[in-house]
């Protein structure tokens, strides 16, 4: 058995996933995603090693893109391709979300500032913009008022990339100070975790501090069932508490962080996601 | 033969130790506190670490 870890930096992640390798004395390299060269049509031999690749490449582009060559060369890869795509792209996830039933807060979308203003005053102040791509809660702007509206959406448009003139609106959860992180990995809610912050924006990126959430049954299905949606894998599930919705999921990701989520929740997370990548290469061996 | 157990800082040139990192590793300069990409851990090499991309995240 031997794994490949895909990355761009090894952080506290990827160190934690490390020591759980050499503790399982499973063989393992780690690939820099910047040292790439990948050959389409002729998969290079170095890759036919691995029975399993796990991706932890920090560049969201980047680890998409050699998802979709390595699943075509028919190495197996943590998350999938289509997966992580969907988690990717926070317009593909509601979809997926929406397609399985699955309880979202109200999105709308838009692609010019009078049509998106429509559709936050349609919402109601305040509504939350957010881009389509995009993570650690970076240029996430809760507006208040159509002054606040305006400015934001000519800010995206002038400033903003292409996919910043894409206006993903989402309708303003009034959650108790914190949301939910809940961590699914195969068919189970591993553990789950408070973020509580004063601020909006509840990443523990951006400072909120982390306590352990008990995985209700509740919690569990909703999670489950919000994993399958997106293709299932390694996914940490980001949930809002709504006072009269009860609870729905937010965003979903595909490389998830989890260093702050150990502690709180006791649980040994990387141990488990290696567990899961093993058992499944295992499979994929006797097949 | 020497065996160099340290890097250089990029910025003020002091010795950044490397042993037992790895490569990618995120360090700071232990003088004046640079955020560091460990390049090499057998000829010790450090850079400036690259600076957060759009699209980097979960």
């Amino acid at each position: 058995m031997r794994l490949a870890i895909l990355a761009s930096r090894i952080r506290v992640e990827e160190k934690l996933l490390v020591e759980a390798l050499r503790q399982q004395a499973v063989a393992f390299d780690i690939i820099d995603d910047e040292e790439l060269l990948l050959d389409l049509a002729q998969p290079d031999e170095r890759w036919q090693q691995y029975d399993a690749v796990l991706c932890r490449s920090l560049s969201q582009s980047r680890a998409l893109a050699v998802m979709y060559v390595l699943e075509h060369w028919g190495i197996p890869v943590h998350n999938s391709a289509a997966t992580t795509a969907t988690c990717n792209d926070k317009l593909l996830t509601t979809l997926a979300l929406l397609r399985a039933h699955v309880p979202v807060p109200r999105t709308m979308l838009a692609f010019a500032a009078n049509s998106a203003v429509q559709g936050i005053e349609t919402l109601g102040y305040p509504a939350v913009l957010k881009p389509v791509t995009g993570s650690w809660g970076r240029l996430l702007a809760r507006v208040n008022d159509r002054d606040a509206a305006e400015a934001v959406l000519e800010h995206q448009e002038t400033l903003g990339s292409y996919q910043h003139h894409i206006h993903y609106i989402q309708q303003y959860i009034s959650k108790p100070q914190r949301d939910i992180r809940a961590f699914v990995i195969g068919d189970r809610t591993v553990c789950a975790i408070y973020r509580t912050s004063e601020h909006w924006v509840t990443n523990t990126a951006r400072g909120a501090v982390a306590s352990n959430c008990p995985v209700t049954p509740e919690l569990d299905q909703l999670c489950l069932r919000a994993a399958q949606a997106v293709g299932g894998g390694i996914l940490a599930i980001d949930l809002l508490e709504d006072p009269e919705q009860g609870l729905l999921i937010n965003e979903i990701n595909a490389t998830m962080e989890f260093r702050n989520s150990i502690a709180p929740t006791g649980v040994d997370i990387p141990g488990l996601m290696l567990d899961y990548v093993l058992s499944n290469a295992r499979e994929e061996v006797l097949r | 033969m020497v065996v160099q157990h340290a890097a250089h800082c990029p910025e003020c040139d002091a010795e950044v130790p490397v042993q037992n990192l790895l490569v990618g590793e995120i360090i700071y300069c232990p003088d004046c506190n640079a955020e560091l990409e460990v390049l090499n851990v057998e000829q010790p090499e450090v850079a400036l670490a690259p600076q957060v991309a759009e699209d980097w995240g979960e």
